[in-house]
């Protein structure tokens, strides 16, 4: 028994360490650094959703900024049109936003497969950009527009915009990263993921099986979509401020990137891939003037040398080293 | 005599190829039936119609007493008709017991299920394993579907058809691409799979020695039509059956 739980807490060591430099970040990181770890975190929830219709389902979506896009406008709106100031209603009304458009989007999408589904995911994506840009009069267009520091938990803040963003908000952002974390790990390992992981194996199989495949999809799409809106609206009031650059096909590209970097096929793959890919655009652009060269080179040999994700090709070496098989797809 | 399968005067053409050529045919409940028939004969077609992967141009297919003519897969598939496939067909990449968790899941309609990690679901585990042993794969359980033999694989392929409890399998070529020495080891753990489980089977089978000892009945086709229907000691008697050199 006690061996047990001397075993299974040497397991979570790693974790509680995790978890210990995720809570205690703020007491020793300059305001800027703990702007960029919640920005990182906001975008492993987008990838680690979109994840879950890419890695698991294969289906490629080339338009998913717009669900984070579209959740970061809600505070926008509600800070320009409204007196409402809490995260809790913001949270509730990104998530109903992104869970509708996405259901009517992702209902015509699934329809389709592979360069169809990311050539129709791209063009909804760039008509909500297009309407977001164009409506000035609604939207402010290009200027974007104004999101103000939200109340938590019925709490309003009289502080700095960095103290609220080191403070309230980088805890709130943690909490709703783990728990979202949680939910999508469970999602990941439950019947419906490892459904959708058949249906990206083999879909016509699983219509063999009798699962109708398309409902399957639009359900992944559904919750991919929440997730991004989720992490949308966190952005938007992160930064104070949004535009439409937050639906640009270029930020679905990078969503998609994050995936692959970190390794499609594993749960934390997208969460990896997604810091990683941050911290190496942040410290490039700050590097050199032409840092999207340099950028572009570090990408281009981290996917030539780890072609599974830098976590597959990891786990794929070690398990090389254990003299296991491996598959096609780690 | 009850009928689990009746096939009536369905047609598929492709272009000016008769595919299936206005074919009428009745399954018998409770036995293994097997399709023999020359390479284009219509076997592989008529399977595809008679589960809904193909639509037929003409004529009804009727199962357990409803016109299913017009029900995609997965419909037929929850009625109870299920295949395994010539090409082997599984989750590659996936461990061998996923792939049969992933049908005895879709049975129990648990594949909606999202609030709960599915090691939680001890007696899907328990019953996948069962059939694990039964096809003798048990030892495969956690590896890759993509790094069995091939034997195995066309042994798991049907395992994935029988964790769906069907009223009607159909194997298309359950021992093509095996070789000569396994093929009659496969065809036992299958026969016996079948019969335990009181399945209704139709097979398409290339190996003719196969197809006249496995089966209680054969069905000789032809460029898109059925020539002979009956018990093989009297099949291999009809003189057309005699000419395809099936005698």
């Amino acid at each position: 028994m006690v061996i047990e739980l001397r075993t299974r807490l040497t397991k979570l060591f790693p974790l509680i360490i995790l978890l210990a430099i995720l809570f205690l970040f703020p007491l020793f990181a300059p305001s800027y650094q703990i702007f960029l770890l919640s920005y990182a975190l906001l975008l492993a929830l987008t990838a680690l959703g979109y994840n879950l219709l890419f890695g698991k389902a294969g289906l490629l979506s080339f338009g998913h900024a717009a669900y984070f896009g579209l959740g970061a406008y809600v505070p926008g709106f509600l800070t320009t049109y409204t007196s409402i100031r809490s995260l809790e209603i913001w949270l509730i009304l990104s998530i109903a936003v992104s869970a509708i458009i996405g259901a009517l989007i992702g209902y015509v999408c699934v329809k389709y497969t592979r360069i169809h589904f990311a050539l129709l995911t791209l063009a909804f994506s760039m008509m909500f950009y297009s309407l977001l840009f164009k409506f000035y009069d609604i939207t402010r267009g290009d200027d974007g527009l104004y999101v103000a520091i939200a109340d938590i938990l019925g709490t309003s803040f009289k502080m700095s915009k960095d103290a609220y963003i080191a403070g309230p908000l980088y805890y709130a952002t943690v909490v709703i990263f783990l728990i979202l974390v949680g939910v999508g790990w469970i999602i990941y390992n439950s019947p419906f993921g490892k459904t959708l992981e058949a249906i990206g194996n083999n879909s016509a199989r699983v219509e063999f099986l009798g699962v109708p495949v398309k409902r399957y999809k639009w359900y992944a799409f559904i919750i991919s979509s929440i997730y991004g809106g989720i992490a949308g609206c966190l952005f938007g009031i992160l930064s104070g401020h949004v535009s439409p650059t937050a639906l640009h096909w270029v930020f679905s590209g990078e969503i998609v990137f994050m995936c692959v970097l970190g390794g499609t096929r594993l749960f934390i793959g997208p969460i990896v891939g997604a810091l990683l890919f941050t911290y190496i655009k942040t410290y490039t652009i700050t590097f050199t003037i032409y840092w999207q060269l340099l950028f572009g080179s570090i990408l281009v040999i981290l996917v030539l040398l780890f072609p599974k994700g830098v976590l597959g090709g990891a786990l794929t070496l070690l398990r090389r080293s254990r003299g296991e098989k491996v598959g096609l797809r780690t | 005599m009850a009928y689990v399968l009746e096939c009536i005067g369905i047609k598929k053409y492709f272009g000016d190829v008769h595919a299936v050529d206005d074919i009428t045919l009745r399954l018998k409940t409770g036995i293994i039936s097997t399709i023999l028939g020359p390479n284009g004969a219509g076997k592989t077609t008529l399977i595809n119609l008679i589960t809904g992967w193909l639509t037929p141009d003409a004529g009804k297919i009727i199962f357990d007493g409803t016109d299913i003519t017009h029900l995609t897969p997965h419909d037929r598939v929850k009625r109870g008709i299920c295949r395994s496939f010539q090409l082997v067909n599984l989750f590659d990449e996936m461990t061998v017991l996923d792939n049969i968790c992933i049908a005895i899941l879709t049975r129990k309609k648990l594949t909606k299920s999202l609030l709960r990690p599915l090691k939680h679901y001890k007696d899907v585990e328990t019953e996948a394993y069962d059939l694990l042993k039964k096809l003798g794969l048990e030892k495969y359980a956690s590896e890759l579907a993509i790094n069995l033999p091939q034997g195995s694989r066309k042994l798991l392929d049907v395992g994935l058809a029988l964790a769906l409890h069907p009223k009607l399998l159909l194997l298309d070529e359950p021992t093509s691409g095996v070789a000569t020495s396994d093929k009659t080891q496969v065809m036992d753990t299958i026969s016996s799979l079948v019969r335990d489980a009181k399945v209704t089977a139709l097979m398409v089978e290339h190996d003719v020695e196969l197809a006249f000892s496995y089966s209680t009945e054969l069905i000789i086709m032809s460029q898109g039509k059925i020539i002979a229907q009956g018990p093989p000691e009297i099949v291999r008697k009809v003189e057309e059956v005699i000419r395809l050199g099936y005698g």
